[in-house]
C-alpha cells in the first residue's frame, strides 16, 4: 500500500517536472492515437461481419464472442503489464495509459458478455439463469464481468479521491479479475489447453514479478530496520 | 455473414431421383451395348483418385431429410479433424496438401472374411447413396450435409462377423508426417471410436466417401469416414484405415480423454447436459448472425430408426 503511494507520488513529481510538450504530446497524439489502436480489433468485428475486411467464417457467433473474448483477456494482460514494464524500463509515462487499458479489458468483456446474452442465448431468460447458476465457467466468467464494473465504475478521477484508501483495495481486485478470466478460458477449452496455458503463463509472470518485488521489499526495509535498532 | 452466401449447389440443382433413375437407365444400357471394356458398373462405388471430381450412379435414400442443406463452404471450412489441428478452420487450411490415395482398410478381429483391402476395393462390392442427414456436434451446433457413402450395415454383412463380434472398432490414420495436428498432441493417437454390432448394422449409418456429389474432400475424412446421424459429430471417425469386430467395448478416444465428459454411446440427447454447457438448443451452422438456437431432437430426431436399440438402458448413464 504505502509503497503503491510512494510510486505514485514519483510519478507526479517526475510528469510535473517535465516540459508541458510532452504532456500535451501524450494528450493530444498519443492517447487518441492508443485509444484507436484498442478500439480497432472492436472495427475488425464490425468489418468482418460484412466482409470488409475479412470474414467471421460458419459460425459468426461463436467467432465473435471468441473473439471479444481473447481481446478481453489479452487487455487484462496488457493493464497488468504496464507497472512491471514501467518498473524495468523506468519509462513512467506507461502510466498514463494503464486506466484506458483497464477500461478497454471491460469494454470487450462487455462485449464478450453481450455477445453471449442477445447473439448466442438470444436473450432466453430461463437459459441464461440457467447457464449462469449451472455452468462454472458462465459462472466464473459472470462474477470477473460483476468484479470489472465495479472496477470501471470507480475508474474516474473523482471516485478515487472520494474513496481515499479503500479505492486502492478495491483496486487489487484486478489480480482476482485476471486469474477468473483465465480459469474461465482454460474450463471451456474442449481438449486442446495451449492457449489457455500460454494466459496462464503470462499472468504467473506478471503477478510472480508482483510477489517478488513485495518480497524484496520487505525484506530490505527488515534489514534496515535491523541497522536502525542495532545503531 | 450478414450478407448472405447461396449455398455452394442450390437444392433446385440436386437432381430429382426420377431423373436419378432414367440416369441409371441410361448407364445400364450403356454398360450393355459396351460390356465391360467401358466403365464399372453402375451398381459398384467408385470414387475417383482426383479431388473434387463427381461421383456417377448414386442413389437417393428414403433416409434424406428434407432440410436445406449447409453450403459446401460450411461443411468444408468447420471441422473438427484434430489430426489437422484443434481449430475449426485448422482442417481445412492444413488438409489442402493431404493425398489421402493410396490408402487401405485392414479388416480383422471375429469375421470371417479379413484382410487388408486397398480403398478401391474395399468400397466396390457396394452401392454409392446420396444421404442428406442433421449433424450435431458435442458442441451444440448443426448443419445438414448431403454424404455420399456406402451403407455400414452392407459393409458389416459382407465380412461375416462370426457370433463372438458385439462391436466394432474403427482406426483413423496415425501418420505423424502427414497430418499436424498429431505432431502436436492433444489426444492419444489413433483416434479410436466403436459401435456396438446392433447399432453398426442399423441401416443409418454409413461409410461416407463423398459429399455433394464429389469425392469426400480431406478436411471431412477422405477417402472414407462414418457417418452415424444420431450420435454425436466425434463418433463419426474420420480417414477410417482399421475396422476390427470385437467381443469386448472397444476404447474410444474422446471418452478416453475425458470419460465424465464424453461417453461410449454419445447418442444425441436434448435431456443429458454435457457438464459443461446443455445440449437441449443447438445453433444451426448457416442461419445468420441473428438466428436463434433451436431445441435439439431427442436421437438428433432419428428415434424412429434407432430408440429400440437402447430399450431399457438408462441413456441418462449411458450418454
Amino acid at each position: 500500500m504505502k509503497s503503491l503511494i510512494c510510486i505514485k507520488a514519483s510519478i507526479c513529481a517526475a510528469t510535473t517536472s517535465k516540459n508541458l510538450d510532452t504532456l500535451t504530446q501524450v494528450r493530444r497524439i498519443w492517447k487518441p492515437t492508443i485509444f484507436l489502436l484498442c478500439l480497432l480489433p472492436a472495427l475488425l468485428v464490425v468489418t468482418d461481419a460484412f466482409e470488409l475486411t475479412g470474414r467471421l467464417g460458419a459460425n459468426p457467433v461463436e467467432e465473435i464472442q471468441d473473439r471479444f473474448g481473447i481481446w478481453a483477456l489479452r487487455f487484462i494482460m496488457i493493464t497488468l503489464a504496464v507497472t512491471p514494464l514501467r518498473r524495468v524500463t523506468g519509462w513512467n509515462w506507461l502510466a498514463r495509459f494503464r486506466r484506458m487499458f483497464g477500461l478497454f479489458t471491460f469494454f470487450y468483456v462487455l462485449m464478450h458478455f453481450l455477445t453471449w446474452l442477445i447473439l448466442d442465448q438470444g436473450a432466453l431468460l430461463s437459459a441464461i439463469l440457467e447457464d449462469i447458476v449451472e455452468r462454472p465457467f458462465i459462472t466464473i466468467g459472470f462474477i470477473a464481468l460483476l468484479l470489472l464494473a465495479a472496477l470501471a465504475a470507480t475508474s474516474t478521477n473523482g471516485m478515487r479521491r472520494r474513496l481515499g484508501r479503500r479505492w486502492q483495495t478495491l483496486h487489487n481486485a484486478v489480480y482476482v479479475i485476471a486469474i477468473l478470466g483465465v480459469w474461465h478460458y482454460w474450463w471451456q477449452v474442449k481438449q486442446d489447453i495451449r492457449e489457455p496455458l500460454t494466459y496462464a503463463a503470462i499472468l504467473a509472470v506478471l503477478l510472480g514479478a508482483r510477489v517478488s518485488w513485495s518480497l524484496a521489499k520487505k525484506r530490505k526495509r527488515r534489514h534496515a530496520s535491523q541497522q536502525v535498532l542495532r545503531q | 455473414m450478414l450478407i448472405k452466401k447461396p449455398a455452394a449447389i442450390r437444392p433446385s440443382e440436386i437432381t430429382s431421383e426420377k431423373n436419378y433413375l432414367n440416369r441409371r437407365n441410361f448407364i445400364r444400357a450403356g454398360a450393355l451395348l459396351g460390356g465391360s471394356i467401358l466403365a464399372p458398373s453402375a451398381m459398384s462405388a467408385v470414387v475417383p483418385d482426383k479431388r473434387g471430381a463427381k461421383l456417377a450412379g448414386i442413389r437417393k435414400s428414403r433416409f434424406s431429410t428434407d432440410e436445406t442443406p449447409n453450403s459446401f463452404e460450411d461443411i468444408t471450412t468447420y471441422n473438427n479433424y484434430y489430426e489437422f489441428g484443434t481449430g475449426k478452420s485448422d482442417p481445412y487450411k492444413n488438409a489442402q496438401d493431404f493425398d489421402p490415395l493410396p490408402w487401405t482398410v485392414k479388416v480383422e478381429g471375429h469375421a470371417e472374411k479379413t484382410g487388408t483391402f486397398d480403398f478401391a476395393d474395399f468400397i466396390k462390392p457396394f452401392d454409392l447413396e446420396e444421404r442428406i442427414y442433421r449433424m450435431r456436434c458435442v458442441e451444440a451446433w448443426s448443419m445438414v450435409i448431403p454424404w455420399v457413402g456406402i451403407s455400414l450395415a452392407e459393409v458389416i454383412k459382407h465380412f461375416r462377423p462370426t457370433s463372438k463380434a458385439k462391436y466394432v472398432a474403427f482406426e483413423t490414420l496415425n501418420d505423424r508426417k502427414r497430418m499436424p495436428g498429431i505432431r502436436r498432441g492433444s489426444l492419444d493417437w489413433p483416434y479410436r471410436e466403436g459401435l456396438t454390432i446392433a447399432e453398426a448394422t442399423n441401416p443409418l449409418p454409413i461409410l461416407a466417401v463423398g459429399l455433394y456429389g464429389q469425392v469426400l474432400p480431406n478436411q471431412n475424412g477422405a477417402p472414407i469416414r462414418l457417418v452415424v446421424p444420431w450420435k454425436y459429430g466425434f463418433k463419426g471417425i474420420k480417414g477410417i484405415v482399421r475396422m476390427r469386430f470385437t467381443e469386448v467395448r472397444p476404447e474410444t478416444s474422446w471418452n478416453m480423454a475425458q470419460a465424465r465428459e464424453y461417453g461410449f454411446y454419445a447418442n444425441v440427447n436434448p435431456n443429458v447436459d454435457h457438464p459443461r454447457w446443455s445440449q437441449a438448443r443447438e445453433r444451426r451452422i448457416g442461419a445468420g448472425l441473428f438466428a436463434s438456437k433451436q431445441p435439439t431432437l431427442m436421437f438428433n430426431g432419428y428415434g424412429d430408426e434407432v430408440a429400440h436399440l437402447y430399450k431399457g438402458l438408462d441413456l441418462r448413464r449411458n450418454y
